[in-house]
């Protein structure tokens, strides 16, 4: 009873860190129709930051400023990587996804030389708390909450005001949005913005529980992100959330299990048959092709 | 004696709501040359997709050389939703991809031109005859099959020389001016050895004297390669002069056929292209 | 037209011809020891180009964007290792699962010596693409129908279940767990003992036939239809060209050389193990084959061993510190340098040189004279 407890909020907590950065790969493959390899490697990033930055700076300085610089780099990696191959077919902004990552995750082996670092201890978040007899980290008990009021805020925004208007216009028609004076690349840029940002909330709680960053430590939440996103249906916040916490859960089902080894093929296998029976996912719309 | 290649039989073609062929019949009889004509958005095009396999129709069937190739009846959600004739006489499900079809003897143009961008005129030829092709891939790169590739090399040299690509024959697709470019892919259907050979508006967006070689092409073509020749097209021209039946359609209705006088005489078919006046 | 491509064909033949003789005559001429970074670089670059060049074929030339590349040669390189293993070595290797559960060798069956090796390692090579392309053929079905980036995420997704099944424990008599599969015939077996030495010659070898190959299978007609699919799938269709068909014998085809390649990989490596085959390895490759040009063979070869020649030896002094003499010690130079600048180099090719060394042309199409100008006026 109480593994099963802990093994459930386990699996809440860590659908809850894969939504916050599924929500950056349903957002960016909506508007730009691109998988952005890079964007687990952003998440990876901002843990490096913040292990850099606490350990300069008081915590209540390091942890806005790590915040800022995700999305400056999340805003960059768009200006400089994507923007010019806008009109390039779509292997080759695939590829330069490809190659961003594997910038970043080289300057991260760079910077670390390779060895683990130590996530510092966020007060609040790194505390243990007992729920039913599991004694749980309170990232754990927080973050489903935070997911739940980040994904609120957010459907208001995409919803509810004009920028988001915009992110939704983009969406359903390139070329029509920028006909009708839409500022296409502004837009795109908002989204990174916000994809970025969730990513590096999403870091601080991921690697609370995990406690150690290594420079490939964003490339396999990443994927599992992206697969809860086309799980969703991509082009879906809910969608995404939604899917993140399936996936979340079923990883840590099978981890707590005699098959542990094959949670990622899990995913996969997860992902291959959503893909082959409803490639659409639960929530995504009908795109049909004209001939 | 006219025995039919290409029969239409109570097709429709339904998406979601919109009916955009509604009980099309329709035949065309070896050797000759029909058009389909109508104004835009009249459902010509749809039609055309219905036969070379890349719509499956809500309802009905085709026939080709006697013998159907093509079935279908509404079902799931459409059994509720069908709104076309004919519902309940068809229970078989056949539906070729456009490949098979194609292998069956029908092979087609595009409204939009379709070519191979990257490849030279004479790939673009060659490419339509791998569909004939006996040799299986390991024969093939091991040039195991070196006589059906001279062959099939001879065949498209001589098929250029008919068309008269045979001096550009090493120029991209694509370089080719627009009226080249037309007929590099109407070589290109040729190569695929049909015995149908279905023209989306081969015309569109040619002038005059364009039109006039391209009218000329045509009738070359079908007497040298003994074609039957299905078309779709807009420049009346290029239709009554060549054409020996014509079909109409609007808002997906079949709404006159005949020759060519008959249809240049029918109110109807007046009344669809140049509107109803509002005092009549 | 025709004498031309025949002679090019001569022209392609002779240059492979007078590498290869190159290639001994270096290997028996300089010092192993000194060079080992030279025939280090050649021979994985050999395994490289043929891994790009049947990635390319998939990329480039069929345009599926696939990236399970690492997956299938993960299955070659197990399929030759467990096959070609020395039955004497398989307790030593197999020690945590009491052995191994597969108990012959290939080469031993083949009657052993010199004759038993090359026809055990070619027909073991050969069986690991097979089984690369079979297990291609199974996922072919359903992953196909995907399109373009979606076909990407499950290849790649695919390529980290058979890693995942590999390491599984309970398949340990098999394929050793997640321990590495060791001493198997590997490039340097070949070098005959007090006489010439051919290990970077077989890797040479072996990937110029499999990449020959391709090239002839690149220009039937086949590989033009795969050309006609990769440029316009609807045309292609509509000239009778069956896609799924062609898309699956596509990707069969180039999983067997990436699961050839596989098995020409650990032979290299002297050791196999799951763990090396991982999507990184798969990015590796397909940015050899952008650098070199998508669609385009010989660009993808240059830029193998050009990649691998900058990687593993021409950048490795950005990895250690320098000092000068004066005392000045060289900025930024430490271990993971050598990878950003590297990774920086591929940046500015994927942005500004879209095209990459080659673009979509091949070598003998730069040699040939310029024929353009008056021609058939």
């Amino acid at each position: 009873m109480q593994y099963a407890i802990s093994i459930l909020l386990s699996g809440i907590s860590l659908g809850g860190q894969y939504a916050l950065i599924a929500i950056g790969y349903t957002m960016v493959y909506g508007i730009l129709r691109l998988i952005n390899f890079a964007h687990g490697d952003v998440f990876m990033v901002a843990g490096l930051m913040m292990v850099y930055l606490s350990a300069a700076l008081p915590l209540g300085l390091a942890l806005p400023l790590v915040l800022l610089l995700t999305v400056l780099l999340g805003f960059l990696i768009e200006r400089a990587a994507y923007k010019p191959l806008r009109t390039a077919p779509r292997m080759s902004v695939m590829i330069s996804a490809i190659g961003v990552s594997y910038l970043l995750q080289n300057l991260a082996t760079y910077a670390t030389g390779g060895l683990p670092q130590m996530y510092p201890e966020i007060p609040g978040l790194s505390a243990t708390v007992t729920i039913a007899g599991t004694s749980v980290k309170w990232a754990t008990v927080v973050t489903p909450f935070l997911v739940v009021a980040l994904v609120i805020a957010l459907t208001q925004l995409i919803n509810h005001t004009k920028t988001g208007m915009a992110m939704r216009a983009v969406a359903k028609d390139f070329e029509t949005a920028q006909l009708i004076g839409i500022r296409l690349n502004a837009v795109i840029s908002v989204t990174f913005v916000i994809g970025s940002f969730l990513a590096g909330i999403g870091s601080m709680l991921y690697f609370t529980n995990y406690q150690s960053v290594v420079p490939l430590s964003g490339a396999l939440p990443g994927l599992r992100a992206f697969v809860a996103a086309v799980f969703g249906g991509i082009g879906s916040v809910p969608g995404a959330v939604v899917g993140a916490f399936i996936i979340g859960l079923s990883e840590s089902v099978i981890k707590g299990s005699n098959w542990s080894v094959f949670s990622d093929a899990f995913t996969f296998a997860l992902l291959i048959v959503i893909l082959v029976v409803k490639p659409t996912g639960l929530f995504g719309e009908k795109v049909t092709d004209k001939v | 004696m006219s025995e039919n290649l290409l029969k239409i039989e109570n097709i429709t073609m339904q998406f979601g709501g919109v009916v955009a062929v509604d009980n099309l019949n329709l035949e065309v009889n070896k050797g000759e040359i029909v058009a389909l004509i109508g104004p835009n958005g009249a459902g010509k095009t749809t039609a055309f997709n219905v036969v070379t396999g890349v719509y499956q129709p809500t309802n009905g069937a085709v026939w080709f050389q006697g013998e159907k190739i093509i079935e279908n009846h509404p079902q799931g959600k459409m059994k509720a939703m069908y709104k076309g004739q004919h519902a309940g006489e068809y229970s078989q499900i056949l539906a070729p991809t456009p490949d098979k079809v194609t292998r069956l003897g029908m092979a087609r143009t595009f409204q939009n031109i379709r070519l191979w961008k990257s490849q030279t005129v004479f790939d673009n030829v060659l490419i339509a005859k791998h569909c004939r092709v006996n040799s299986n891939v390991f024969s093939a790169a091991f040039r195991l099959n070196r006589k059906e590739e001279a062959e099939q090399r001879a065949n498209v040299e001589a098929l250029l020389e008919t068309v008269g690509l045979a001096d550009v024959k090493d120029e991209l697709a694509t370089s080719l001016p627009y009226g080249k470019q037309r007929r590099l892919e109407i070589a290109r259907a040729l190569a695929a050895e049909p015995q149908l050979l279905l023209l989306d508006e081969p015309a569109a967006g040619m002038n005059p004297q364009e039109t006039d070689e391209l009218t000329a092409f045509i009738g070359e073509i079908r007497e040298r390669f003994q074609l039957t020749i299905f078309l779709i097209e807009h420049h009346m021209n290029l239709v009554m002069d060549i054409s020996e039946r014509i079909y109409v359609l609007d808002f997906g209705e079949l709404i006159a056929q005949g020759t060519p006088a008959e249809i240049q005489n029918n109110k109807r078919v007046i009344d669809a292209y140049l509107g109803v006046s509002e005092d009549a | 037209m025709k004498r031309e491509s025949k002679s090019g064909a001569w022209m392609v033949l002779l240059g492979a011809a007078a590498l290869l003789v190159l290639v001994t005559a270096l290997e028996n001429t300089l010092n192993p020891t000194s060079n080992i970074m030279l025939f280090m670089a050649l021979q994985k670059g050999a395994v490289y180009a043929l891994v790009a060049v049947s990635m390319n074929l998939l990329n480039g030339f069929t345009g599926l964007f696939s990236l399970g590349q690492a997956g299938f040669m993960l299955l070659g390189a197990y399929t030759y290792a467990i096959l070609t293993m020395p039955v004497e070595n398989r307790e030593a290797v197999y020690y945590i699962y009491n052995g191994c559960a597969v108990n012959f060798s290939l080469p031993e069956l083949l009657g052993g010596g010199p004759v038993g090796l090359v026809l055990g390692v070619v027909i073991a090579l050969i069986l690991g693409g097979c089984a690369a392309a079979a297990v291609a053929w199974l996922i072919g079905l359903p992953v196909l129908r995907l399109k373009s980036d979606y076909l990407a995420i499950a290849t790649l997704g695919f390529g980290e279940i058979i890693r995942a099944i590999f390491q599984w424990d309970k398949l340990g008599p098999v394929t050793n767990g997640a321990n590495a599969l060791k001493s198997f015939p590997t490039f340097s077996s070949f070098n005959i003992p007090g006489g010439l030495r051919l290990s970077t010659f077989m890797a040479f070898l072996l990937a110029g036939i499999c990449i020959a190959v391709i090239v002839l299978l690149i220009n039937s007609t086949y590989g033009r239809a795969f050309k006609a699919i990769r440029d316009d799938e609807v045309a292609a269709e509509a000239m009778g060209i069956h896609l799924a068909k062609h898309k699956r014998l596509a990707f069969c085809i180039s999983s067997f050389f990436a699961g050839v390649g596989g098995g020409m990989f650990v032979m290299f490596a002297n050791q196999a193990q799951a763990k090396t085959f991982t999507t990184a390895m798969t990015y590796e490759i397909l940015l050899i084959v952008v650098i070199g040009g998508i669609g385009s063979v010989s660009g993808s070869c240059i830029a193998a061993f050009l990649y691998v020649a900058a990687s593993e030896w021409w950048l490795r002094f950005l990895d250690t510190e320098i000092i000068l003499s004066n005392g000045f010690k060289v900025p930024f130079l430490r271990t993971g340098f050598r990878m950003v600048v590297f990774s920086i180099i591929i940046m500015i090719v994927v942005l500004f040189f879209r095209r990459g060394i080659m673009g979509d042309k091949e070598l003998p199409d730069l040699l040939r004279p310029r024929r353009k100008e008056g021609a058939g006026k």
